[in-house]
C-alpha cells in the first residue's frame, strides 16, 4: 500500500505514540524475567541465558494473597462493567427514546459526570461509605466505579441508539412488543459493537485504579491487584523482581478481555463511517 | 376486516399545523391510497392511524372502536415501512413470529400463519435466512409477510416500494394488488408515486398542505380534477395551464380569450360565471391533438422533442412565449423549430376559477 506524504506524517506521529506507550510495558515485562542484578545493571537489555530468572514470578505466585487480589480485581472490574453496561444502556435508551419532564436536564446532569473527575469527591465518598457500613468492602468499590463509568457509557450509547432507525422501534410497537422487550431483544442486540466499545473504555481505568482501593479498602481480603503490588514496594527496600512480575501478570486479564471485545470494538468505532 | 373512520383530525407541532381537520372514511376491504407531495402530511396521517404519532385533536375509529388513544399494538393494525424495518439479528421466520410471541399465541397457530404467509409470498426457501442475506425485493416481501401473520383489521403501507428499483417496483406492486384481492383486507397505502396510486387504489385521497385536496376513484381524479392542485398533481407530464379571461357569457357557454390560445367558446353547464372573470384553462399533454373545428386551439413553435419510442413529448412555446408539453403518439413527431397547431376536444378542456376550483361541466 502506498502512502501519501500527508498520511505518512500521520503514521509517523501515531507510530511514535505507539512506541511511547508500548516501550514502558515492554520494559516491565522484559525486566520481570531478569534477576535483580541484571535489572539494575542493564535495565534496557532483554534477558539473556545468564540473567534470565523466574524468581519474581515464583515469589509472587508463592504469596498467599496474590490469588485473592486477582480475584478481587476481577470481581470489581467485571461487576462494575456489567452494571455500567446494563444501567448505561437502559439510561441511554430512556434518555433518547422517551421525552419526559426533566429528561434534558437529566442528560445534562449525566454529562457533567464526564467533565468532573470523581476523585474530587473522595472525602465525601469515604464518609458516605463509612456511614453506609460499606467501608472495606468490594461493594463500595463497585458502587464508586459504576458512578464513575456511567456518564461516558450513557453518552456513547446514546449516540449509537440515535443511529438505530426509528422504523425499527415503530415496527416493534406495531408488532405489539412490550417496551422492555423492545429494549432487550431489539435494541440491545444491535448495540453490541457500542457495548464492546464502552466495555473496554470502562474496564481499563477500573482495573488500573489504585486510588479508590487505597482509600476504601484496608484489609488484605479486599485489596485489588494494583494495591496488592504495593506490598512489594517498601520505604527502604523494594522487591523489584516481585513488583515487575506482579505488574506483568496484572496486564494479562486486561489483554484477554480486550481481545474478547476487540473484534466488536473495531466494528463499533468504524460503524457509521462507511456504508 | 374493518372500516376506518377519521373525524376532524388535527396534528400540530407547536404552532406548525401538519394536518387540519381531516375527515376520511375507509370502507371495509377498500384499498385507499394517500398521495401528495412531500410534506403534505400523508405519512403523518398514516402514523397517526397506526398510533405511532399522537393526535392533537379529533378522533380515529377502527371498526366500531375508538382507538384515538390506544397503543399501536391494541389497534389491530399492521404496518409495512419504506425501510422494511426488519429485525436484522433475526431470521425471516423469527422476524415474522417475534410480534406474535407476545400475544400469547399457541406455537402451532404461529407455525400455521408463517407457513401460510410464506406460501403466499414465496418465502419458503428464505425462512432461515437473515435479512442481510436477502435482496431488497425479498426484504420487502418479508416485511409484508410480517404484517400478514398478524391478521390485522387494517394494513398500513408507508411508501413500501420507494426503496426498490424500477423493475422490482412493478412486480411488487402487482404482488400487493394480488394480496389485496386474496385477503380482501382494508388497506391504507401512502405514496408519492402517482402510478402506484392510480394502479392500486380503489380510491385515491390527494393531500396538499395538511388538507385533503380531493378524494375519488383514480379515473375520476384524472378526468375531473376538483381543483388546480389535483389537476397538476395527477398525470405525467403534468397538465398544461393557460391564463384566460371571460369575454362574454351565454347560457351554458362562455367565450374565453387569452394571450396563448385562440379565443374559443367553452361549455360550462349551469355554472355561473361573470364576464371579465379570470379563469385558468387546463389541458393534459396527451389530449393536445390536431384541432378539429371549433374549441380550444393554439399556435406554437416546437422547441425540443423527446422521443420515447411509442410516444414523443414536444416542448412547445405558444402565444406569448408560454411553455407547454404536447404528447404525440406514433411515428410522426414534429422536429424542433417546426411551427405547430394544437387543439383539444371540449371534454378534455378543464376550467378553474380564480380560487383554483373546477368550474367546467365536462366530466367523462
Amino acid at each position: 500500500m502506498r502512502l501519501k506524504p500527508s498520511s505518512l506524517g500521520v503514521h509517523a506521529v501515531l507510530g511514535g505514540y505507539t512506541l511511547l506507550a508500548v516501550l514502558p510495558i515492554l520494559l516491565v515485562i522484559m525486566n520481570s524475567f531478569k534477576n535483580r542484578n541484571a535489572i539494575f545493571g542493564s535495565p534496557l537489555s532483554p534477558p539473556t541465558a545468564e540473567t534470565f530468572s523466574l524468581i519474581g514470578y515464583a515469589k509472587v505466585l508463592g504469596n498467599a494473597h496474590i490469588g485473592t487480589y486477582f480475584m478481587n480485581s476481577l470481581i470489581v472490574t467485571l461487576g462494575s462493567m456489567g452494571l455500567v453496561l446494563l444501567f448505561g444502556a437502559m439510561a441511554a435508551w430512556a434518555l433518547t427514546e422517551y421525552k419526559f419532564r426533566f429528561s434534558t436536564a437529566l442528560a445534562l446532569f449525566m454529562s457533567i459526570g464526564i467533565m468532573v473527575p470523581i476523585r474530587l469527591g473522595s472525602v465525601a465518598i469515604l464518609t458516605m461509605m463509612r456511614k453506609a457500613g460499606l467501608n472495606d468492602t468490594l461493594t463500595a468499590l463497585i458502587l464508586v466505579y459504576v458512578a464513575q463509568g456511567l456518564p461516558l457509557a450513557i453518552f456513547i450509547l446514546s449516540e449509537f441508539i440515535e443511529q438505530i432507525p426509528r422504523d425499527l422501534r415503530d415496527a416493534s410497537r406495531c408488532d405489539g412488543v412490550p417496551e422492555t422487550r423492545i429494549f432487550f431483544e431489539v435494541i440491545a442486540p444491535l448495540l453490541r459493537p457500542a457495548i464492546a466499545t464502552v466495555a473496554v473504555f470502562t474496564m481499563v481505568p477500573i482495573w488500573n485504579d489504585l486510588w479508590f482501593p487505597l482509600i476504601l479498602t484496608s484489609s488484605e481480603s479486599t485489596h485489588t491487584i494494583t494495591l496488592g503490588v504495593q506490598q512489594f514496594l517498601g520505604q527502604y527496600i523494594t522487591d523489584w523482581n516481585s513488583v515487575l512480575a506482579a505488574l506483568s501478570l496484572a496486564i494479562l486479564p486486561v489483554v484477554v478481555i480486550y481481545v474478547v471485545f476487540s473484534r466488536q470494538l473495531i466494528s463499533g468505532l468504524t460503524s457509521g463511517a462507511v456504508k | 376486516m374493518a372500516k376506518v373512520r377519521i373525524e376532524k383530525l388535527n396534528k400540530a407541532y407547536g404552532d406548525a399545523a401538519i394536518l387540519r381537520d381531516i375527515d376520511l372514511s375507509v370502507n371495509d376491504g377498500e384499498f385507499v391510497v394517500l398521495v401528495g407531495p412531500s410534506g403534505c402530511g400523508k405519512s403523518t396521517l398514516l402514523r397517526m392511524i397506526a398510533g405511532l404519532d399522537g393526535v392533537t385533536s379529533g378522533d380515529i375509529f377502527i371498526g366500531e372502536r375508538r382507538v384515538t388513544n390506544l397503543e399501536p399494538a391494541q389497534r389491530k393494525i399492521a404496518m409495512v415501512f419504506q425501510s422494511y424495518a426488519l429485525y436484522p439479528h433475526m431470521s425471516v421466520r423469527k422476524n415474522m413470529t417475534f410480534g406474535l410471541k407476545f400475544s400469547g399465541m399457541a406455537q402451532a397457530e404461529m407455525e400455521r400463519r408463517v407457513a401460510e404467509a410464506a406460501r403466499m409470498l414465496r418465502l419458503e426457501p428464505l425462512l432461515e435466512r437473515r435479512p442481510r442475506d436477502l435482496s431488497g425485493g425479498q426484504r420487502q416481501r418479508v416485511a409484508i409477510g410480517r404484517a400478514i401473520v398478524r391478521e390485522p383489521d387494517v394494513f398500513l403501507f408507508d411508501e413500501p416500494l420507494s426503496n426498490l428499483d424500477a423493475a422490482l417496483r412493478v412486480s411488487t406492486r402487482v404482488e400487493i394488488a394480488k394480496l389485496h384481492r386474496t385477503l380482501g383486507s382494508t388497506m391504507i397505502y401512502v405514496t408519492h408515486d402517482q402510478v402506484e396510486a392510480m394502479t392500486l387504489a380503489d380510491r385515491i385521497v390527494v393531500m396538499n398542505q395538511g388538507r385533503i385536496a380531493q378524494e375519488g376513484k383514480p379515473l375520476d381524479l384524472y378526468y375531473a380534477p376538483a381543483n388546480l392542485f389535483v389537476a397538476g398533481f395527477i398525470g405525467s407530464p403534468a397538465m398544461n395551464f393557460f391564463q384566460a379571461q371571460v369575454e362574454s357569457v351565454a347560457p351554458g357557454m362562455i367565450l374565453l380569450s387569452g394571450p396563448d390560445f385562440a379565443t374559443f367558446k367553452a361549455p360550462v353547464g349551469d355554472a355561473r360565471i361573470a364576464a371579465g372573470a379570470k379563469i385558468t384553462v387546463g389541458v393534459r399533454p396527451e389530449h393536445l391533438i390536431a384541432p378539429a373545428g371549433s374549441g380550444f386551439s393554439l399556435n406554437g413553435s416546437v422547441e425540443l422533442v423527446e422521443r420515447l419510442g411509442e410516444t414523443s413529448y414536444a416542448h412547445v412555446r405558444a402565444g406569448a412565449d408560454h411553455p407547454l408539453i404536447a404528447e404525440i403518439r406514433g411515428r410522426s413527431a414534429p422536429a424542433a423549430g417546426d411551427s405547430i397547431v394544437l387543439g383539444a376536444a371540449d371534454r378534455d378542456v378543464h376550467l378553474f376559477d380564480a380560487e383554483g376550483m373546477r368550474i367546467s361541466a365536462g366530466a367523462a
